[in-house]
């Protein structure tokens, strides 16, 4: 394996900058770095003003994702070598507005986040003395869709959410879903009237990519497929029994 | 979207290709697979042209028969058979994605939603074949 590797990164100065360029950094390839490491020694040593997001580096808090060779990767979790003998392509991710070199806005996500309510509705709250029971089983319906880590690869890896950007996206869903099939929650109904709109679950086709990037296995695309399911049945059964039932 | 200020100009927008989906192999598997419902109308066209054909007399039959054998036409129906086929399997691998169906607290297995779908396409596939070829 050689030493070294080349890194072609994203390079955008707002002020300066009428669109994003590439800049090319050689940096050292040791065995057990990963892309974040390259990163962070660029900007140690060759360009201290590299921008870039990161923090616990150990794949829980989805600050560090980027683009790396044309796929949404969280850069602490993709090892250098695995591109060798590279070039290895660096941008920030894509389908969110570029703030500075590696750094994206992410605001949108957060909005559409917050209309999914992710949070325990209750319609009656339990006095501060007793707590909720919940079995194992009950953990397990909801618990896949709970590992979500805020990371958005799978809004990145998302052509949907790429092309229409009032669409929910995958990981607002999945977080609705791992509430709604909470047993502790009682607010599906209402989150089911925020999210079965034309831009929440139905926007998605189904193109599967972002399951596929998603670092903590959430698989956002059966969640939205399920919940396709669910807001469906609901629907016929507000046609059959107009006045509903408990 | 974060308002610009002095000391924060305007963020960048890459605008999405129209080629987008030929980017990656995983994009260009969706569209095909989206495509595919064309081919699954064109093979509906064909049963009814044959179904009309049929209730107009042996004659108008084998006109639509000699109109199957046509090159272009065949050609036509051997990808839209491959399309279909395509079409049928992501279908029947995608289904178990859309229902969790929990039994004894575990949760069911891709396979045990996609093999009947796969099992129920061979015997219905075999009576047809049989109805087809043993006149």
């Amino acid at each position: 394996m050689a030493n070294r590797i080349t890194l072609d990164v994203t390079r955008y100065d707002p002020a300066h900058d009428e669109k994003p360029k590439f800049e090319t950094y050689e940096v050292p390839l040791r065995k057990e770095w990963v892309v974040l490491d390259a990163l962070n020694y660029i900007k140690d040593h060759l360009d201290g003003s590299l921008s870039f997001r990161w923090s616990c580096r150990m794949g829980v808090c989805g600050s560090c994702g980027m683009t790396v060779n044309g796929v949404p990767k969280l850069t602490c979790a993709t090892f250098l070598s695995d591109y060798a003998p590279g070039p290895v392509r660096i941008e920030p991710m894509k389908n969110f507005p570029v703030l500075r070199d590696l750094v994206v806005d992410t605001s949108d996500f957060l909005l559409k986040l917050a209309k999914s309510k992710p949070w325990i509705i209750r319609q009656v709250e339990k006095p501060l003395d007793e707590e909720y029971f919940q079995t194992p089983e009950q953990l397990e319906a909801y618990k896949q869709f709970s590992m979500c880590i805020n990371c958005m690869l799978c809004y990145a890896a998302c052509p949907v959410y790429g092309l229409d950007p009032l669409f929910s996206g995958p990981a607002a869903i999945a977080l609705a879903q791992r509430y709604n099939l909470d047993s502790r929650d009682q607010g599906a109904s209402e989150r089911l009237d925020i999210l079965s709109q034309h831009d929440g679950i139905w926007g998605c086709t189904f193109v599967g990519e972002c399951t596929e990037v998603c670092p903590k296995k959430v698989d956002p695309a059966g969640a939205i497929q399920q919940y396709k399911l669910t807001a469906t049945m609901e629907w016929v059964k507000s046609l059959v029994l107009p006045r509903g039932a408990e | 979207m974060i308002n610009p200020t002095e000391y924060l100009p305007k963020s960048y927008h890459t605008r999405l290709s129209t080629y987008w989906w030929l980017t990656r192999w995983a994009y260009l598997k969706f569209i095909l697979r989206e495509g595919s419902a064309v081919f699954v109308a064109w093979a509906v066209i064909v049963t009814l042209l044959q179904i009309h054909a049929l209730a107009r007399g042996p004659a108008e039959y084998a006109e639509f028969q000699n109109w199957l054998r046509s090159p272009l036409v065949l050609v036509v129906n051997a990808v839209s058979l491959l399309f279909i086929i395509f079409h049928a399997v992501t279908w029947f691998n995608l289904a178990p994605k859309a229902m969790a169906i929990r039994l004894g607290g575990k949760r069911l297995p891709n396979l045990a939603i996609a093999g009947p779908n796969y099992i129920a396409w061979a015997v219905i596939s075999a009576a047809v074949a049989w109805i087809l070829l043993r006149g």
